[in-house]
């Protein structure tokens, strides 16, 4: 194995005089200081507002610009019925690996659809938020780009989802009525979930 | 013999057997759909393929007579073109709905495209569209979209069931697989078709959307629902709760037994598995108030060490059941009758089932009534269980222990509440809730057949362990344990701990049983030696006679390593 020498780094004679670097740093230190102070007074009076004034984002007037493939709070795709696109095939909840997913089928009354979900819960509380599910799904049932990323909660069984909030991501809890028309199995239907992982 | 070379290895097949036969001796696994160890060779799907030397074409090998000197490739390139190409035909108007397809899983389309096919599809026409998801029994979906024309179930239902039900209609690609006008799939094996089919055409209405096959677990059994003792895997889920209600057992599928059903089971059985998880006991309860069970046998064991001592022991009798195992039913024999004399019987009348008839379904809907018989339970000599109840009610028994069985079938209601009255004990054992479990003084809530080891003798004299699927329900216990438990209250213990244990008791005691052991009944059961009460071999030889000359499945366990041995997923 070939040795490989470091040389140890020698400060030079100005370095060493310490007190010019410390106000070097402190130069940049107070020109961001002065730069935010300005462009923030201006922002106030409604100019220059296409400078941005420093890196922070102002979260959560503000929110951050998200990358097309960036993976956020997951959601049903829906038919022109109403009815989910998922057929119940149980793929994602086979693949996923937190096993976050509960799925029951049921029969369709369309025999070319044959089979839906008349339960689909995520649970948030679980979910590592991998992907795996959006990826697997043959029909393009389920996507992540809600662009929903503030999922928070006051009890582990608030941060499980039923089929009403997957198929509207729109819905914050406490959801309200059951306006689905399909037969399906959700907290609303008789107040709790049932079973489970 | 022909000796013949396939794929470089030799092997001596006997004359009239096929390629496909004696490969699958030499462990070579040539693709089938239409070919069926069980059924006539029909030869129509083609994907057989193999290149046999000197010959031009590829012959199919479920019905290429085995001749001397043949050489046969399974893997040459020739074959594997062949065999893709018939898998790109078969799959042209296939719908690809395996989303929404029960089959998917354990489908061999799927399975022979991935090991056999990986072409790229160059059907780009609309596909042909046909009926979906027909009931076509009161078993069975039927899916023509789906369906290859391998004409499996018309061949099952021509030469097994002899029903005749199914037909194929139509030419070419407007071909399709249906019923004969007017006709319901409704005979008694109608099941059987959908394990035969090799794809998602026939499936099952029971099992429908229930799970995906990839979430089943199984182990071997043996049917419990008739004296044949038809050898079973039960397919069971124990970790997704939110599938089919809780329900753990999902589904029943045969397991070749060549001596027993070969690779069949009829509906009755197939079908009669919901009480293992529907209205089960599941607390120890004393006159309608939960209890515990040191409670429960404590308290029991106490009355009927009083009864013993009193010299009254002919005032205590047993109901057992030939739905208990040898084992359980030799413990009943070794503490009741031997340490307490009481009056103990098995044979008691069960409701009738499904009709007897010449192939698989008998008349006695017990799976051990030979077993009760050979240790003199049951059969000449034992008492009835009628005769027993009368005596209980002239008040001549003081205390009486039900095994599971209802006695409300047998003698009303009414008789059943006087019964519960007169007698100062009633113990019920069993492990669903009935009309006896709820007047009963002690409920003692036990393992179904699935949850626990043992034994059965079957109608022909064949022992076969039924081997132990899954725990029992919370808060029962097993009837062997149960037993062994009152026999140590008693003190009398037992030196046995398990029921291969006390299967070693048994076969040491009991004649019919002797030299046998868990090893030598091993998953396709042993036949009993001969027996001083016996039954006619001729029974045991016409068993032999449906077998014919066909040769063992792929499927089933194998003869060799444990087949209850510890498995990995649970």
């Amino acid at each position: 194995m070939a040795v490989k020498v470091v040389r140890r780094c020698e400060l030079t004679l100005w370095e060493k005089l310490y007190v010019p670097l410390i106000l070097g740093g402190l130069k940049i230190t107070s020109a961001h200081f002065f730069r935010n102070l300005f462009l923030h007074s201006a922002h106030r009076l409604g100019l220059l507002k296409h400078l941005r004034a420093s890196v922070t984002f102002q979260y959560p007037e503000e929110s951050r610009p998200l990358a097309a493939r960036f993976r956020s709070r997951h959601r049903l795709t829906v038919r022109e019925d109403g009815t989910p696109r998922c057929v119940g095939c149980m793929l994602c909840e086979t693949v996923c690996p937190a096993k976050c997913i509960t799925i029951v089928a049921g029969e369709h009354p369309d025999p070319n659809v044959e089979k839906y979900p008349v339960r689909f819960d995520i649970d948030l509380g679980v979910c590592v938020y991998c992907g795996y599910c959006v990826e697997v799904c043959p029909e393009d049932a389920i996507r992540m780009d809600t662009g929903i990323l503030d999922v928070s909660a006051y009890s582990r069984d608030e941060m499980k989802l039923d089929i009403h909030e997957l198929m509207n991501p729109a819905l914050r809890k406490p959801v309200g009525d059951c306006s689905l028309t399909f037969p399906h199995q959700c907290r609303l239907a008789d107040g709790q979930m049932k079973g489970g992982w | 013999m022909p000796i013949l070379t396939i794929d470089g290895r030799q092997i001596d097949a006997p004359q009239g057997s096929t390629v496909i036969q004696a490969a699958e001796r030499l462990g070579v696994f040539i693709p089938r759909y239409c070919y069926h160890p069980g059924l006539s060779i029909a030869g129509n799907c083609r994907i057989c393929l193999v290149e046999v030397e000197k010959n031009p074409k590829l012959q199919i090998a479920c019905n290429a007579p085995v001749t001397d000197g043949m050489v046969v490739h399974t893997k040459s390139a020739n074959a594997e073109d062949g065999r893709r190409a018939v898998l790109e035909f078969l799959l042209a108007n296939h719908p690809l709905d395996c989303p929404v397809c029960d089959q998917s899983g354990e489908c061999d389309l799927q399975n022979f495209y991935m090991n056999f096919g990986l072409y790229d599809p160059r059907f780009r026409e609309q596909k042909v569209k046909k009926k979906k998801a027909v009931a076509i029994g009161p078993h069975v979906m039927l899916d023509q979209e789906r369906c290859i024309l391998c004409s499996r179930c018309v061949r099952f239902t021509d030469e097994i069931s002899k029903t005749g039900e199914f037909g194929i209609f139509n030419r070419g690609d407007r071909a399709e697989l249906a019923l004969y006008p007017g006709q319901r799939l409704d005979n008694p094996y109608s099941g059987n078709v959908v394990d035969i089919c090799p794809v998602g055409a026939l499936t099952d209405r029971d099992f429908r959307f229930k799970a995906r096959v990839w979430y089943l677990s199984s182990a071997p059994t043996v049917c419990n629902r008739c004296a044949q003792g038809c050898n079973v895997d039960v397919h069971y889920v124990l970790d997704r709760p939110h599938l089919n209600e809780g329900a753990r057992v999902l589904r029943l599928k045969p397991r070749y037994n060549a001596d027993v059903n070969q690779w069949w089971m009829c509906d009755e059985g197939r079908y009669g598995f919901r009480w293992i998880d529907e209205g089960r006991l599941t607390k120890v309860r004393n006159r309608g108030v939960d209890s515990t069970w040191e409670q429960a046998v404590a308290a029991i064991a106490a009355e009927l060490a009083r009864l013993q001592q009193h010299k009254t022991g002919s005032r205590l009798a047993v109901i057992a059941s030939s739905q208990l195992t040898n084992e359980e039913l030799f413990l009943i024999r070794e503490i009741f009758q031997g340490v307490l004399g009481a009056h103990v019987t098995a044979s008691v009348p069960t409701p009738p089932g499904y009709e007897e008839d010449d192939f698989l379904i008998k008349a006695d809907k017990t799976p051990n009534t030979l077993g009760a018989t050979l240790l003199g339970l049951s059969g000449p000599g034992a008492p009835d269980a009628t005769a027993i109840i009368d005596e209980a009610l002239q008040g001549r028994i003081e205390a009486l222990w039900v095994f599971g069985h209802d006695l409300a079938t047998l003698i009303g209601e009414e008789k059943l509440q006087e019964l519960s009255r007169t007698l100062r004990l009633l113990v019920f054992s069993g492990t669903n809730e009935t009309s006896t479990a709820s007047r009963s003084h002690w409920v003692l809530p036990t393992a179904a057949y699935v949850e626990r080891d043992g034994t059965f003798v079957n109608c022909h004299g064949r022992i076969q362990r039924i081997g132990l699927a899954f725990p029992p329900v919370p808060d029962s216990r097993e009837d062997w344990s149960l037993l062994l438990e009152i026999a140590r209250q008693l003190d009398h213990p037992l030196a046995w701990r398990t029921p291969q244990e006390i299967f070693q008791g048994l076969a040491e005691t009991v004649a019919p049983f002797a030299g046998l052991s868990y090893q030598t009944i091993g998953s396709q059961g042993a036949l009993l030696g001969s027996t001083s009460i016996g039954f006619p071999p001729q029974e045991a030889d016409r068993c032999d006679s449906q077998r014919g000359e066909r040769e063992r499945a792929v499927t089933g366990g194998g003869a060799n390593g444990d087949p209850w041995g510890p498995r990995i997923k649970q």
